[in-house]
C-alpha cells in the first residue's frame, strides 16, 4: 500500500462525493443545497488541483485539466452565489440557485472524469 | 522549460495545500462563530463576508472589523487566523525563495538559457568540448576571426574563466558532461548552422564518445578530436573522424623535420604558429646524434619519427626493460651528469627532455647544457601552470601538448588546403626550395604574424571575379594581390598553392590564368586579407584594379556610356 496513493485517491473521490451531494435535490430549491457542503466541495477541489501538480505523465496532465475545469465551475458558482446574496438585493431566488447548481453539475462531470482517469491509471498498473 | 515548471509545482505542493487549508479553516470559523449586529441581534457571518475579511486579514491589510464590530469570540478566532495565515504565507514564500537559490534549480535555468541561445544562433559556429589549454587557445583565436563558438566543459571554474576572458564575440557556454549525447544536442550538435565539433577534453574516452555521438547523429559534420594513445587514434579514425590530433606524434614529426630539414621546419612553424621564430634561428647543426630522455608516450613517438628519417639516437630511461630492444640505450633518469656522459652528451647535437615530470625535464636540459653549451635542447612541458619557468629555461624548443594541438587544429580550420600544402612540400620539395620560400615569407610579413587563408573561385566567395569574367576580362592570379587603394602597389601577401581538381601548383606565378573552381591558398598579413576580400567581392573595386579606371559602374552610368 502506498500512502501517497491513498491520499491522492481520497481527495479525488472526496471531491466527487461532496460535489455530488451538493448537486442532489431540486435544482431551484435553495433548501436542498447546503452552503457548507458547497464550501467543502470548493476547498477539496482546490486541494485536488494542487495535489495533481507536477505529474509529467500524459494521464497526469489530463487529471490536472479536469481538476482545473472543476475549480473554474465551482469558483464561478461561488461568485454567482455571493452576487445573488449580497449585491443583487433580491436574495437567493430560484433562478440564481438553479444556475449555481447547474454550474456545480458541470464540476461534477469534470470530477467524474477525474475519477474515471484514476480508475484507468490503477487498472493500467499491472501489479 | 518544462523541467523547471514541474520542479516548481512539485515543490510548491505542500505550501499551497497548507495555504488552502488555513484559509478555508479561517473562513469556516468566521461563518460558524455567531456575531452581534448593531441592533444587538445574533447573526451569522455569511461566506462572502468571511472570505472578504480573511482575504484582507491574511495579507495583513486590515480594514477593521466588518460588517459589525466583532464579539470576543470572533476576535479570539481572528487572533488565531492572523498567526496561521502569516505563517502559511511565510512558509510558501520561503519555499519559493529556497527553490530559487537551490543549485539544481540554477543549473536547470542555466541549461535552459544556454539551450535557447544556441537554438537562436544564426551564424555558422563550432562546438568546442573542453576549455583547457587547447580549448582556450582555439576559442580565442577563432573568436578573433569572428567565428562563433559554443563551449562545453565539465568544470564550472573553466566556464567562469571563459566568461571572464573578454572575447570579441559572445560565446554561449555550459558546465556539463560533454560525453552525454543530450547535452551535445542541446549545445547545437544537430543545429543546421553547426560547422564542426571539436573534442578537446583531456580524457580520451570522453573525446571518443563525443566523436561517436557526432558521427552517428550528423554523419556529414566535421569532427576534430585530440587523443593521447594509439588505440584511441585508430578507433577514432575507424569511424571517419575528420582530424585526429595526437600531440606527441604531431610534435615528434615537427621535431624530426627540424632534424633533417631545418628550413622546411621553419616554413611549417611559420604557417602553424602565430608567434613564429625568427629566420636567424634556423638550426644549422641538426644533423648528428640525438639523445632522448624518457621513453614514454612522447619518447616512443619521437623515437619512431626520428628512426624513419634515419637519425642516430640514444635513449635514456629509468626502466631498463622498456628500452631493451633499442640499440643505444642508457639506464637512468638523465638528470645526473654521469648518465648524460654515458649517453654521450659531449658529441651529440641535440637532447630531448621528454619525461612526464617537469622538474626532471628542466634539470636534464640544464645539466646537459652545462656539459655541452652548443647542444640543441628540447623540453617537454607537462603542466600549463609551469609556463613561466619554461619560458625562461632558454630551451630551443618547448613542447607543450595543449598548444601543439591548438595550432594543428587552427591550421585545419583556417583552410583544409594548409595540410595539403605541407604534405606536398614534404613529399616533393627539398630544403633549398623551403629556404627560398621562407625568405619570401620573411620579406612579405617581416616580424608580424603570418596569416594564411584560402579562396575558392566561384559565385559564393569571389562573385566579383565571375562578373568580370562575364564582362570579358581576362583573370590572372595577380588580381588578388593588387591593393584596391592603389593598383600600382601590391598587397603584403603571395599565393602558396593553387589546387585545380587533382592538380596542385606550388607557388603559382602571378600571370597564371584562374578558372572557376580553383582553390587558392594565400599567405601574408591579416590586413591584406581584408583588402583582398574587398577586391574579390566588389565588382567596382575589381574593375578599378583591372583597368585603373575608377568610374562608377551603376546602371545609369552604363546607359550613359553606351550613348556616347
Amino acid at each position: 500500500m502506498n500512502k501517497e496513493k491513498v491520499i491522492f485517491a481520497f481527495f479525488i473521490v472526496l471531491a466527487l462525493t461532496l460535489n455530488f451531494g451538493f448537486f442532489l435535490g431540486e435544482i431551484s430549491d435553495p433548501s436542498h443545497h447546503n452552503v457548507y457542503e458547497f464550501f467543502a466541495a470548493l476547498v477539496v477541489s482546490m486541494i485536488c488541483t494542487v495535489i495533481k501538480f507536477g505529474d509529467r505523465t500524459h494521464l497526469g496532465a489530463l487529471m490536472l485539466a479536469t481538476s482545473l475545469v472543476a475549480d473554474l465551475q465551482l469558483v464561478v458558482a461561488a461568485g454567482i452565489w455571493g452576487y445573488a446574496e449580497q449585491v443583487s438585493g433580491v436574495g437567493m431566488d430560484a433562478s440564481n440557485m438553479s444556475s449555481v447548481v447547474s454550474l456545480s453539475g458541470g464540476a461534477l462531470l469534470a470530477n467524474i472524469i477525474s475519477v474515471i482517469l484514476l480508475v484507468v491509471e490503477t487498472a493500467m498498473l499491472r501489479r | 522549460m518544462n523541467n523547471v515548471i514541474y520542479l516548481f509545482l512539485r515543490r510548491l505542493r505542500v505550501p499551497l495545500i497548507t495555504l488552502i487549508v488555513v484559509y478555508s479553516i479561517s473562513v469556516l470559523g468566521f461563518v460558524l462563530i455567531p456575531g452581534v449586529d448593531d441592533q444587538g441581534q445574533i447573526y451569522q457571518m455569511d461566506f462572502f463576508h468571511a472570505v472578504y475579511f480573511v482575504s484582507f486579514m491574511g495579507s495583513t491589510i486590515g480594514f477593521g472589523e466588518i460588517p459589525y464590530d466583532f464579539t470576543a469570540a470572533q476576535r479570539m478566532w481572528t487572533l488565531f487566523c492572523i498567526y496561521a495565515t502569516v505563517i502559511a504565507w511565510l512558509y510558501g514564500i520561503g519555499t519559493t525563495l529556497a527553490l530559487l537559490q537551490e543549485p539544481v534549480f540554477g543549473r536547470m535555468m542555466r541549461r535552459r538559457s544556454f539551450t535557447s541561445t544556441v537554438k537562436q544562433m544564426n551564424e555558422p559556429f563550432y562546438l568546442v568540448c573542453g576549455y583547457g589549454v587547447t580549448g582556450s587557445v582555439i576559442v580565442r583565436q577563432l573568436a578573433r576571426r569572428d567565428i562563433r563558438l559554443v563551449v562545453l566543459d565539465i568544470s564550472q571554474d573553466r566556464i567562469d574563466s571563459l566568461q571572464m576572458d573578454e572575447l570579441p564575440v559572445s560565446v554561449p557556454s555550459l558546465c556539463a558532461d560533454a560525453s552525454l549525447p543530450d547535452i551535445l544536442d542541446d549545445a547545437g550538435l544537430q543545429h543546421p548552422k553547426c560547422i564542426g565539433v571539436m573534442a578537446l577534453t583531456d580524457v580520451d574516452q570522453v573525446n571518443l564518445s563525443i566523436a561517436i555521438a557526432s558521427k552517428l547523429l550528423c554523419p556529414g559534420r566535421l569532427v576534430i578530436s585530440r587523443t593521447e594513445s594509439d588505440v584511441t587514434t585508430a578507433n577514432l579514425q575507424s569511424f571517419g573522424t575528420d582530424l585526429v590530433v595526437d600531440p606527441f606524434r604531431t610534435y615528434a614529426q615537427y621535431l624530426s623535420l627540424a632534424a633533417h630539414a631545418p628550413y622546411m621546419h621553419l616554413v611549417y612553424d611559420w604557417i602553424h604558429n602565430p608567434f613564429h621564430r625568427p629566420l636567424s634561428s634556423v638550426y644549422q647543426r641538426t644533423k648528428g646524434r640525438w639523445i632522448i630522455c624518457g621513453h614514454g608516450r612522447f619518447g616512443r613517438a619521437l623515437f619512431r619519427a626520428f628512426d624513419e628519417s634515419d637519425v642516430d639516437l640514444t635513449v635514456v630511461d629509468v626502466d631498463s626493460k622498456k628500452v631493451e630492444h633499442i640499440p643505444h640505450q642508457v639506464t637512468g633518469v638523465g638528470t645526473e651528469a654521469v648518465t648524460l656522459m654515458e649517453a654521450g652528451v659531449l658529441d651529440a647535437v641535440g637532447i630531448v627532455a621528454g619525461t612526464g615530470n617537469d622538474a626532471d625535464n628542466l634539470s636534464i636540459i640544464m645539466t646537459a647544457r652545462e656539459m655541452n653549451p652548443k647542444l640543441l635542447t628540447v623540453v617537454r612541458q607537462n603542466i600549463h601552470e609551469n609556463r613561466l619557468v619554461f619560458k625562461n629555461s632558454r630551451a630551443d624548443f618547448i613542447m607543450e601538448p595543449g598548444r601543439i594541438i591548438a595550432n594543428r587544429i587552427l591550421a585545419h580550420v583556417k583552410s583544409p588546403l594548409l595540410p595539403a600544402f605541407i604534405e606536398e612540400m614534404q613529399d616533393k620539395y627539398d630544403d633549398v626550395w623551403a629556404h627560398t620560400l621562407i625568405n619570401r615569407m620573411s620579406r612579405v610579413v617581416g616580424d608580424h604574424e603570418l596569416d594564411s587563408w584560402a579562396y575558392v573561385v566561384g559565385e559564393e566567395e569571389t562573385p566579383a571575379l565571375l562578373e568580370a569574367q562575364r564582362q570579358g576580362f581576362e583573370l590572372t592570379l595577380s588580381l588578388f594581390f593588387k591593393d584596391p587603394y592603389n593598383r600600382k602597389r601590391n598587397l603584403h601577401a603571395f599565393p602558396l598553392m593553387l589546387r585545380r581538381g587533382e592538380e596542385i601548383i606550388m607557388q603559382p606565378g602571378e600571370l597564371l590564368e584562374i578558372q572557376s573552381g580553383d582553390e587558392i591558398l594565400i599567405c601574408g598579413l591579416n590586413k591584406s586579407n581584408r583588402r583582398m576580400q574587398w577586391t574579390v567581392n566588389n565588382y567596382n573595386v575589381l574593375h578599378y584594379v583591372i583597368t585603373g579606371n575608377d568610374a562608377s559602374n551603376n546602371l545609369l552610368s552604363r546607359v550613359l556610356k553606351k550613348r556616347t
